[in-house]
């Protein structure tokens, strides 16, 4: 059978360059980089490289980067340690309905012990306004969390903006920008940017490693206490083949950047056309042009995600969908919810993401296959009546 | 996640459909929790439902479990086919994840509901019969 991977922004596939460029890391230099000797030496530069070619990646320089174990620990290193240390300057944090879960139910954890935290509305879109974030700061405010780009929806947010604003007022911005690094450019120096949250397997990186950047002159504490490691910043012997992996894909990832979203933009921009034009009532879900290149995600409208996934899946088409049978809980998504969907239009989203390799073979595969699924559960549909 | 059974029911659902001179029908569930299933059956005058159909928007869980209900009450008594449990659903689906174990009371209550329409429209029918 035929099988498509669309759901990239779930994970990516390892290329075997990165894998290639870690293999030695798990077998012949195996050293701990806090080890003196040679085999530590030689891991300990491999992790200065890397480190160096993410930050290189993203305008920063190579002290500015923490690694941690993925983009939750970057998120919850990045906010709890600034609620922490900070908490003598005020106890106020801003942020959006539409973040992850690591930034969201890191905010609400935070409310719990005595923070206060605005959650921006946001429009039809997903989008908030740099008006927004300006009407929402108060003189206790510490922190300004906002994602670079959504990760259901793909909306970009107006983080130069946002950054400039928080500049300006001496607050420190902070961006989970999971889904961005690697396929939109970022220059944390140019865009104002305190602090970054990545994560390598959704650029074709490894998983289980991803990083932190914080601007030189910010304390932030570590989440995790027991070694020197991360000068300081974060304990426990580095994922060395892991980092490894992480600055080899980065670089690659930001190699012909530009064309490579270009290419992705088409077949993206294919799929959002040719969608409604074969499937009638049907919604676009996200901005139509502040969007990640490679995300599409409509709602279908009287049927639902998950069966739609079912579906797709038993033709090969591996997708998302931010219904409730798909989250483990009875409400949809809240960031379809919090974007003005109804409950009932938000539990037939479903998310395809591409990545580079994606083909427009796969993406007519697709516009075949797809038309045909929502045909069927359409005819199964107590709230059809076409 | 699912059993083959369960896989069977969705890709292949039994019974799927409005059916002809349906003498009673059944709608739970709504559309913020994400089910709705419609039931339809055609009760004969010995009381045994000769066809059933229905109609469902959710899940696979929610198809599986509506599918094999229809399948369950076909030719029985609509006495029998109250007795229907929720759980001898989910057992002759070879089980459920325990997330989607309401779908199985939904298409319980489905079953019931189109009966208790049944019994409504025979009771009207007799009612206006005897006025006549």
């Amino acid at each position: 059978m035929k099988r498509v991977y669309l759901d990239n922004a779930a994970t990516t596939k390892l290329i075997p360059e990165v894998l290639e460029a870690m293999m030695p890391y798990m077998t012949e230099i195996y050293g701990n980089p806090s080890s003196p000797h040679y085999f530590g030496q030689q891991s300990g530069m491999a992790v200065d490289k890397a480190r160096q070619q993410v930050a290189d990646a993203i305008g920063a320089e190579a002290g500015e980067i923490i690694f941690t174990s993925g983009g939750s620990e970057a998120d919850n290193t990045a906010i709890r340690g600034i609620a922490e240390r900070y908490a003598k300057k005020g106890k106020h944090i801003i942020t959006t309905a539409v973040e992850h879960h690591a930034v969201l139910h890191t905010c609400q954890y935070l409310e719990k012990h005595g923070y206060e935290v605005t959650y921006l509305p946001v429009d039809e879109y997903g989008l908030v306004t740099v008006d927004q974030v300006r009407e929402a700061i108060r003189p206790d405010t510490i922190l300004v969390t906002i994602m670079f780009a959504n990760n259901e929806v793909g909306t970009i947010m107006p983080i130069p903006e946002i950054g400039a604003l928080c500049r300006e007022k001496g607050i420190f911005f902070h961006t989970d920008a999971v889904q961005a690094v690697g396929h939109v450019r970022i220059d944390v120096k140019e865009m104002n940017i305190d602090m970054l949250s990545m994560s390598a397997h959704k650029f074709h990186g490894p998983k289980g490693i991803g990083a932190l950047y914080v601007r030189k002159g910010i304390i932030v504490p570590p989440l995790i206490y027991g070694g020197a490691q991360e000068r300081n910043r974060r304990a426990g012997t580095e994922n060395v083949p892991g980092i490894v992996g992480m600055g080899r894909a980065i670089e690659l990832a930001c190699e012909n950047l530009d064309e490579k979203a270009a290419k992705m933009m088409l077949l993206r921009d294919k799929l959002i056309r040719e969608i409604p034009a074969r499937i009638p009532e049907v919604k676009l879900n996200g901005h139509p042009t502040k969007r990640l290149p490679n995300n599409v995600n409509y709602s279908i409208k009287y049927i639902e995600g998950e069966s739609i996934l079912l579906m797709l899946d038993l033709n090969g088409i591996a997708a998302s969908s931010g219904s409730a049978c798909t989250s483990g809980s009875l409400d949809p998504s809240h960031v379809l919810l919090a974007m003005g969907l109804t409950h009932e239009v938000a539990h037939g989203s479903v998310r395809m993401t591409l990545c580079d390799e994606t083909t427009e073979e796969d993406i007519d595969y697709v516009l075949e296959v797809l038309p045909k699924v929502a045909e069927r559960l359409r005819k199964m549909s107590p709230l059809y009546h076409g | 996640m699912y059993t083959e059974k369960v896989l069977d029911h969705f890709q292949h659902p039994r019974n799927m459909g409005e059916i002809e001179g349906y003498n009673g029908m059944g709608m739970v569930g709504n559309a913020k929790c994400g089910d709705i299933m419609q039931m339809f059956i055609r009760v004969n005058d010995e009381g045994i439902i000769e066809d059933v159909g229905f109609k469902t928007f959710g899940c696979g869980a929610a198809v599986a479990t509506s599918s094999m209900a229809t399948e369950m009450i076909k030719g029985k008594s609509v006495d029998e086919a109250l007795q229907l449990s929720n759980a001898a659903v989910v057992e002759a689906l070879e089980g459920l994840p325990p997330v989607k174990i309401h779908c199985s009371v939904l298409a319980e209550e489905a079953v019931k509901a189109a009966v208790e329409d049944y019994r409504k429209r025979m009771a009207e029918k007799k009612e206006s019969e005897n006025k006549d």
